[in-house]
C-alpha cells in the first residue's frame, strides 16, 4: 500500500514537471549550451577542450546572462562515436534542458546528433565538422554550420592547383562521412577543371601506419596526392609520404589542415604547402587580440573551429536577446536576419540553409627561416570571398521560404 | 518461495524505476543485461568463451535498423527479423566454432567476428563509420507509438523479461542440465552417450539469437546502429560484465551490465572521462584477483555461509 502511494506520488510529480513554458521568454529559466566534441582522440586538439573554453569565453564576454536568465555551459566527450554522441545529446535534451549544442567535430557524430536535435527542435551549432551534408542533403531548419565546409576547401585549395596544370590526382581518404564528402566534392572540382582522378584509397579513421596507402599513391603516377583526411591522420599520412620520398616526386596536398597540425609538422616537409582555412590567428589586430586572450586561458593558439565556436555562440546569444526568447524557431529566424560581424566572421551572413558564408583564407605553410615564433605558421596568400568559396544554396534547403 | 518473492520485488522495482531514473539509461542497462545474460548462457553454463559475441548484437541491430529505415515494417517484425538473422549467423558460426575447445574456440569466434566486422565496415547498407542514423522507432503492432520514452521503456522491459525467462527456462530444463554436465566434465557427458557438439551448437544458437534480440532492441532505443556494436571492444565488454556480475549465476550478468553501463554513463561527462578505460581495467583486475565469482557469486557465498 505504502509503495502504491509512493508510485502515485511520483507519477503525479513527473506529470507536473512535464508542463513547461513555451515561446515567450527563456524556457526552464536557463539558457544551456552543451559542447560535444572529441576530448581525447584524434580530433581533441582542433576542437575538444578548446571549444569548451571558447564557448565559456563567449558566455563571459556576453555577461553571463541573457534576458535576465543565467547562461550555462556543459560539455561531454563523444569519443568520435555516433552512438555515444547521440545518446549524450538525447540525455541533454530530455533531462538537462539543453537549448543548443555547440562543438560537433567528426561528421559521423554530427550527422547522428543533428537528427536528434532536429527532432527535438533544438539548435545545432556546428563548429568543426567539414561535411557539407548538413546544409545540403541532410539540411535542417535547426542546423547552423559556421567555420568552413568541404566545398570551401575544394574550391579554395584544389581549384587553383588544377588550373595551374596539376591535372592527375590520387586521393588518400579518411573512410567515413567527412572523407567521402571531401573526396567527392574535390573530384567534382577536378573534373570540372579538366583534370582527372586516377585513383583513391580509403584508410580508416585513426590509422597510424599509412605505408601501404602511400605506396599505392606512389604507384599511381599522379601529379598530386590529395590527403582527404584531417587531424593526426593528416599528419601521419604526410610524414609517411615524406619518408617514402613521395613529396619529392609529386605534390602532396592537404585538403583540410588545422593550425595545430601544421605546427606539429617539420617545416622541411611541409613548407610551401597550401591550405584553405576559415581563420588564422595572425591575420590582423582583431584576430590577434582575441587569440592572445584564448591562448592565455587554453595554452595554445586557437584552431579555426575554436574561433568559430566563440563567434557562433556570440551570434546565438545576441539572437536570443534580440528575439526576446530562446525558442529555437524564433532564434534561428533572428540569427538569419542579423549579420554576424566580429574578429572571425568577415563579410558574413547566415544563409537560409544554415550555411554561414564568410571570407575564407588561402594560406601557405612558412619555411623554418621565415618563422618569427612557434605560432608563426602561415603566409596569407589570398582572401577568398565567401560567395566564391561556398557552393550556392540548394533550393530544397531554403528554409525561410518554406515556413 | 523466497526466490519468488525476490523475483516479484525486482519486477515491481523495474516497473517504477523509470519514474525516478532516466528511462533511456534504464533501457540501455536492460539491453546490455539481456546481451550479457545471453553471453552467460554460453560462458557460465556450457563453459564456452565466445570472444566474438558482439557480432550477433550488431547483426541484430543492423538488420532491424535497415529494415525499419527502408521498408517501414512495424518494430516487432523488425526485431524478429534481427533476432532471426543473428540466430542464423550464430548457427553458421557455431557449427564451425564448436569443433574446437578452450582457447581455440575463443580464437575461432574472434576471427569469424572480425570477418563480419569488415563486411559491415565496407557494406553500403550499414553506412560505414556513420552507422545507420535516424532509425524510426515506429508503431508497435501498428497501434502503439514507441517514440515516447516511457512507452518504449515498458516495451524494452517486456522484451528483456521474455529473454530472461527463456534463459532461465533453458537452464532449468533437462537440456540445461546436460549443458551443465558438459561444462563440468565433457568426456563423461560423451561417455554417457550425448552428442556434445550438437548440444553446444544449439546453446550457441540460442545465445546468439538472444544477443541479436538485445541488439535489435538497442537499435530501436537509440535509433542508431553503429560499428561500436560489432567491434571486438564490445565482445570484451560483455565478458567484463559477466565476470564482474558473476559468471554462471542467473542475476550476475544483469548486475554486471548495470554496474558497467552506470560507470560509463556517469563518468563520461565528468573530469574522469578520459580515464574510463583505465578505471574499467582496474575494476577488472580487482575482480579477477579478489572476488573471482563476481558480485552476485560472492554475495551468494556469503549468504550460504552466514544464514
Amino acid at each position: 500500500m505504502q509503495a502504491m502511494k509512493k508510485t502515485l506520488m511520483a507519477a503525479a510529480m513527473s506529470a507536473a514537471f512535464a508542463v513547461t513554458a513555451q515561446a515567450e521568454g527563456v524556457s526552464d529559466d536557463v539558457v544551456k549550451i552543451g559542447v560535444l566534441a572529441d576530448m581525447g582522440g584524434v580530433y581533441a586538439d582542433i576542437c575538444g577542450k578548446g571549444c569548451v573554453t571558447a564557448v565559456e569565453m563567449a558566455v563571459e564576454d556576453f555577461g553571463g546572462e541573457v534576458l535576465g536568465k543565467p547562461i550555462e555551459v556543459i560539455s561531454a566527450d563523444d569519443q568520435n562515436k555516433p552512438d555515444v554522441g547521440s545518446a549524450k545529446v538525447r540525455q541533454w535534451i530530455e533531462s538537462e534542458q539543453v537549448d543548443a549544442v555547440n562543438g560537433l567535430v567528426a561528421s559521423s557524430v554530427t550527422g547522428a546528433v543533428t537528427k536528434v536535435l532536429t527532432d527535438a527542435k533544438k539548435v545545432a551549432l556546428i563548429s568543426t565538422s567539414a561535411s557539407h551534408a548538413f546544409t545540403t542533403k541532410a539540411c535542417s531548419p535547426y542546423n547552423v554550420h559556421w567555420t568552413y565546409n568541404v566545398a570551401a576547401l575544394a574550391n579554395g585549395t584544389v581549384k587553383p592547383m588544377v588550373e595551374s596544370g596539376k591535372k592527375k590526382w590520387f586521393f588518400i581518404t579518411a573512410d567515413y562521412a567527412f572523407g567521402h564528402a571531401l573526396e567527392g566534392i574535390a573530384t567534382k572540382v577536378i573534373n570540372d577543371q579538366g583534370g582527372e582522378v586516377v585513383g583513391a584509397v580509403r584508410a580508416p579513421l585513426g590509422t597510424t601506419d599509412f605505408s601501404s596507402y602511400v605506396l599505392q599513391a606512389q604507384a599511381s603516377g599522379a601529379d598530386v596526392i590529395g590527403l582527404a583526411n584531417a587531424g593526426t591522420d593528416f599528419v601521419n599520412a604526410l610524414k609517411t609520404s615524406a619518408e617514402f620520398g613521395l613529396t619529392e616526386t609529386s605534390d602532396v596536398a592537404g585538403l583540410l589542415v588545422f593550425t595545430h597540425n601544421a605546427k606539429a609538422l617539420d617545416p622541411a616537409i611541409a613548407a610551401g604547402m597550401k591550405a584553405t582555412t576559415g581563420f588564422y590567428w595572425d591575420m590582423d589586430d582583431k584576430t590577434r587580440e582575441w587569440s592572445a586572450r584564448f591562448k592565455q586561458r587554453h595554452g595554445s593558439i586557437p584552431a579555426m573551429g575554436q574561433a568559430g565556436a566563440y563567434s557562433m555562440t556570440m551570434h546565438y546569444l545576441n539572437a536570443i536577446k534580440a528575439a526576446g526568447t530562446d525558442d529555437a524557431d524564433a532564434v534561428m529566424a533572428m540569427m538569419k536576419a542579423t549579420k554576424p560581424d566580429d574578429f572571425f566572421a568577415r563579410n558574413a551572413y547566415l544563409r537560409n540553409d544554415g550555411r554561414m558564408v564568410h571570407d575564407m583564407l588561402l594560406v601557405s605553410i612558412k619555411d623554418a627561416a621565415s618563422r618569427q615564433s612557434d605560432d608563426d605558421i602561415y603566409n596569407i596568400e589570398a582572401v577568398i570571398p565567401g560567395d566564391v568559396a561556398f557552393n550556392p544554396m540548394m533550393e530544397s534547403c531554403n528554409f525561410s521560404a518554406k515556413s | 518461495m523466497k526466490v519468488n518473492k525476490l523475483y516479484l520485488s525486482l519486477f515491481g522495482l523495474s516497473l517504477v524505476a523509470p519514474l525516478v531514473l532516466y528511462p533511456v539509461f534504464l533501457m540501455k542497462v536492460l539491453c546490455f543485461a539481456l546481451f550479457a545474460c545471453a553471453f552467460n548462457l554460453l560462458l557460465g553454463f556450457v563453459g564456452l568463451l565466445s570472444f566474438g559475441h558482439a557480432i550477433f548484437l550488431g547483426t541484430g541491430g543492423y538488420i532491424t535498423g535497415s529494415l525499419m529505415l527502408n521498408t517501414g515494417i512495424t518494430p516487432e517484425l523488425g526485431i524478429l527479423a534481427g533476432t532471426l538473422a543473428a540466430g542464423l549467423l550464430g548457427a553458421v558460426y557455431g557449427k564451425l566454432a564448436v569443433k574446437r575447445e578452450g582457447i581455440y574456440f575463443a580464437m575461432v569466434t574472434l576471427a569469424l567476428a572480425q570477418l563480419a566486422f569488415f563486411f559491415y565496415l565496407q557494406a553500403p547498407f550499414t553506412g560505414g563509420e556513420d552507422g545507420l542514423q535516424g532509425v524510426p522507432r515506429g508503431m508497435l503492432f501498428g497501434l502503439i507509438d514507441l517514440s515516447d520514452n516511457m512507452v518504449m521503456y515498458y516495451f524494452v522491459l517486456a522484451i528483456f523479461l521474455f529473454g530472461f525467462w527463456l534463459i532461465h527456462r533453458t537452464i532449468h530444463s533437462p537440456f540445461g542440465q546436460i549443458l551443465k554436465a558438459i561444462r563440468e566434465n565433457e568426456p563423461r557427458a560423451v561417455s554417457l552417450g550425448y552428442n556434445v557438439n550438437d548440444y553446444k551448437w544449439v546453446a550457441f544458437i540460442i545465445s546468439s539469437a538472444l544477443a541479436g534480440l538485445a541488439g535489435s532492441t538497442k537499435t530501436l532505443v537509440f535509433q542508431l546502429a553503429s560499428l561500436t556494436d560489432v567491434h571486438w571492444h564490445m565482445s570484451g565488454e560483455v565478458v567484463l560484465m559477466t565476470l564482474l556480475g558473476g559468471m554462471g549465476t542467473i542475476f550476475g550478468p544483469v548486475v554486471g551490465a548495470g554496474v558497467v553501463v552506470t560507470i560509463q554513463n556517469y563518468l563520461s561527462g565528468g573530469e574522469l572521462g578520459n580515464y574510463i578505460s583505465i578505471i574499467m581495467g582496474a575494476i577488472f583486475i580487482v575482480c579477477v584477483l579478489a572476488f573471482r565469482s563476481g558480485i552476485v557469486g560472492e554475495f551468494q557465498k556469503m549468504v550460504k555461509k552466514n544464514f
